[in-house]
């Protein structure tokens, strides 16, 4: 039975490990949604707390203080701000960690000032040891005017008793622990006579943050309170000063070092990463090593889901009373599943990758690494970040701008990130290549069909960086840079974080895209399925009727009659319709039509051969690769998919913006159509010039 | 002439003295890079640009640009 229900919110620098402390708390009983209106991802958990109380734990975006400086840190002083919301936090807990505690506590400082009941929680702890690191708790308990809870999420101790803190929150004092507003003690007088039943602080955030605070009118501080940009910045250092002078006193006497006994490993390992020279070696080989992994160990559980489908849908179809609804069945939704689940081997070990790299600490020295060159392309060193994870997907890559503080250079790093090789694009690679690419070793070791894709993912890599350069000279946008990026320590990336972020990534996939692909597929299979005009309903009897046709099997009138109804469908006569347009690239209407289809998401590609192919088949249980393997054009005898045809569908996936959701995401992060509609126009016309081109080479 | 932070060699440590606020990102004020602080400088990436610093016990990355606008004084070391 539950007795009452508490609201906590998560609270600490990037860095510190609140997601493992989240995650240490809530275990698997998370739900990941996003904040009405923005796209910042929200996530709540729920913990089961001594004394049947329920904890529910909204875990807030990382940031570095209370002055925002993005969307991502607007949603914790909006949350902090308004008491009326229904997530409003009874306590609020501050994840700090023990070898960053001087610079951490800032935070800290500042939630305070809220008066919200606040539990200090002090993580890593499992490293003080080997740091020579001491704390007095009695003593920083009494001047922070908290409760601290010393634990380490990656050991797993001290959340026993950080539950017991949470429960017993209104024990925990609520007063600031330092007064603040000592920086300017006229200024902040007439503010408190001014407004007297409000919260000191509070109005000094709406003064000085760009939020909205539904209690009280904006304007009625900003008439007489407002000062100068400068003057207000002058008094936020002053603030800064302040805080961290307390802070220094505090820890002068709470937490002793002996530098002595600390190692660092640390110094040695940036060293060798940050080299001019190994620093890149050992860059482009993690990438290597990523990119021949993925190709090779997704191979197994690929194969194994494509064989398990194309069986089921077989299956289903001699099984089941014979119909329109069996149909419907093996030929649409079957194959529609299945062209979602095949993703999740490929799109899983990427997120792996990723996920381990960021939580390693990796991330912010390849940023460091990489500034400089990219800024030769009007780009930022943490524009890496996005184009990296754009490897996976281009929104959350997109929504990972964020943190480039320079708008010129994020804007780039927006419209150039969707030439960078996304997992959508992967199963039409991977099936592409393993029809067009033989399938042997160079050297020994090297899979040419591995090194093909490892060109296409340099060859979007390159299409970003050259096009950002071009940007970078065409923009005319004058911006003030500046760029901070904080080196966190290494660590040894935690299994369980690692583990839920996989699965939570590949969830949302499956489920997003997943939800689009298989209504298409439904789509796909009633327009191929039916078809307008005599030609489509007599079928059979024209076939029969052919002369050439006389004495064949009934298999083969079987089949001849289904690929004549399949092109007097309504797609097939959608798909005839626009083959004038893409036959110059080697593509017949059947391949036209999944272009067309992808549009809304490139991965429907597999899936829409996928319909088309099994409509055109009775019962059998071929894999789609077999049979897009086996399709020759009917003029010149030569298979669809040959080398030339094959690669400049390749480079055509490559370039083109075939991405519903990104021009969604990129209209929301820049806040105008003008970008995604340029983006779209210009990514499409030279994918199609330059399939054009290649496939008339190589023919 | 004036020390700033990009003129330190590689393991070098000074203090803060002052700098433009108008120009330094609040930011990076609230890494702890304050007057009266210590900074350290740990790396400097190849090309000569960003620069690595310890300042005040974090680390964090800076490019030259904004260093030369940070005034500090250098920490002669006991022999």
């Amino acid at each position: 039975m539950i007795n009452q229900n508490i609201n906590i919110a998560l609270i600490g620098n990037p860095n510190t490990g609140k997601t493992s402390v989240f995650n240490q708390l809530t275990g698997l009983n998370q739900q990941v949604g996003n904040y009405p209106g923005i796209t910042v991802e929200k996530k709540i958990g729920f913990c089961k707390l001594p004394n049947n109380v329920k904890g529910n734990i909204l875990d807030l975006p990382g940031t570095y203080s209370l002055n925002a400086s993005s969307i991502d840190e607007n949603v914790v002083i909006e949350l902090l701000l308004n008491k009326n919301d229904k997530l409003y936090p009874d306590v609020a807990i501050v994840v700090t960690e023990v070898e960053n505690l001087k610079r951490n506590l800032l935070l800290f400082t500042q939630i305070k000032d809220l008066e919200i009941p606040t539990i200090l929680v002090i993580n890593m702890a499992d490293r003080m040891e080997y740091k020579g690191i001491t704390l007095d708790i009695p003593y920083l308990e009494e001047h922070l005017k908290t409760k601290i809870a010393l634990i380490s999420s990656r050991k797993g101790y001290g959340i026993e008793e950080l539950k017991n803190l949470i429960v017993s929150y209104k024990s925990i004092p609520t007063e600031a622990c330092l007064n603040a507003s000592s920086i300017a003690p006229e200024y902040f007088n007439s503010l408190r006579k001014a407004f007297p039943n409000q919260l000191l602080y509070k109005l000094w955030l709406v003064i000085t943050q760009d939020v909205n605070f539904l209690n009280l009118e904006r304007k009625e501080i900003q008439g007489t309170f407002t000062k100068s940009h400068s003057d207000l910045k002058r008094l936020q250092q002053k603030e800064t000063i302040k805080r961290y002078q307390f802070i220094n006193d505090v820890l002068k006497e709470g937490l002793q070092v002996d530098a002595s006994i600390a190692k660092d490993f640390r110094s040695k390992l940036d060293r060798a990463l940050t080299h001019k020279v190994w620093g890149y070696v050992i860059f482009f080989a993690i990438l290597f090593l990523i990119f021949q992994s993925i190709f090779e160990w997704s191979k197994i559980p690929m194969d194994f889901i494509d064989s398990t489908f194309a069986s089921l849908s077989a299956l289903t179809n001699s099984e089941l009373p014979a119909g329109v609804l069996t149909n419907l069945i093996s030929q649409g939704i079957i194959p529609g599943i299945g062209g979602i689940l095949i993703f999740i081997p490929q799109i899983a070990f990427l997120f792996l990758f990723i996920s381990i790299l960021e939580e390693s600490g990796y991330m912010s020295r390849v940023v460091f690494l990489m500034d400089k060159i990219m800024r030769n392309f009007g780009l930022s060193g943490k524009s890496v970040v996005p184009l990296i994870s754009g490897t996976a997907c281009a929104i959350p890559a997109i929504m990972a701008t964020r943190n480039i503080e320079n708008w010129k250079e994020r804007l780039i790093t927006i419209l150039v990130t969707p030439f960078t090789t996304c997992s959508a694009r992967l199963p039409v690679y991977a099936i592409i290549i393993s029809l067009v690419i033989p399938d042997t070793y160079v050297l020994g070791i090297l899979n040419l069909q591995g090194l093909t894709l490892m060109l296409l993912y340099l060859l979007g890599f390159g299409m970003a960086i050259f096009s950002a350069y071009i940007l970078n000279i065409i923009l005319k946008i004058k911006s003030k840079t500046f760029f901070v990026v904080e080196m966190p320590n290494y660590k040894l990336p935690l299994f369980k974080n690692v583990a839920l972020n996989v699965v939570e990534k590949t969830k949302a996939f499956v489920f997003g895209a997943g939800k689009i692909i298989l209504a298409i597929s439904i789509v796909l299979w009633f327009m191929a399925s039916y078809g307008p005009g005599k030609k489509f309903k007599n079928a059979e009897a024209i076939q029969l009727s052919k002369i050439e046709n006389a004495g064949i099997s009934q298999d083969e009138l079987d089949n001849k009659v289904a690929a004549y109804k399949l092109e007097n469908s309504y797609i097939g006569i959608m798909g005839k319709t626009i083959e004038p347009a893409i036959s110059p690239l080697g593509y017949d209407w059947k391949i036209g039509i999944a272009i067309i289809s992808s549009f809304a998401a490139r991965e429907v590609f597999v899936g829409t051969l996928a319909t088309i192919y099994s409509v055109g088949s009775t019962g059998n249980d071929d894999t789609i690769k077999n049979k897009m393997a086996a399709e020759v054009n009917p003029v010149t005898g030569k298979k669809i998919f040959n080398f030339a045809s094959g690669i400049s569908l390749l480079l055509f996936y490559a370039f083109a913006l075939q991405c519903a959701s990104t021009i969604a995401i990129t209209k929301k992060e820049t806040n105008s159509w003008k970008w995604p509609l340029g983006q779209l126009i210009f990514m499409s016309t030279f994918a199609y010039i330059v399939a054009l081109v290649t496939y008339q080479i190589l023919k | 002439m004036r020390t700033t932070i990009n003129s330190l060699k590689k393991g070098e440590k000074a203090i803060i003295k002052d700098f433009d606020i108008d120009i330094i990102p609040l930011k990076l004020l609230e890494m702890g890079c304050l007057p009266g602080n210590t900074v350290e400088l740990l790396q400097i990436a190849p090309f000569g640009d960003p620069l690595y610093l310890n300042v005040n016990g974090s680390h964090l990355a800076i490019r030259v640009e904004t260093a030369k606008e940070i005034e500090v004084e250098l920490i002669k070391i006991k022999l």
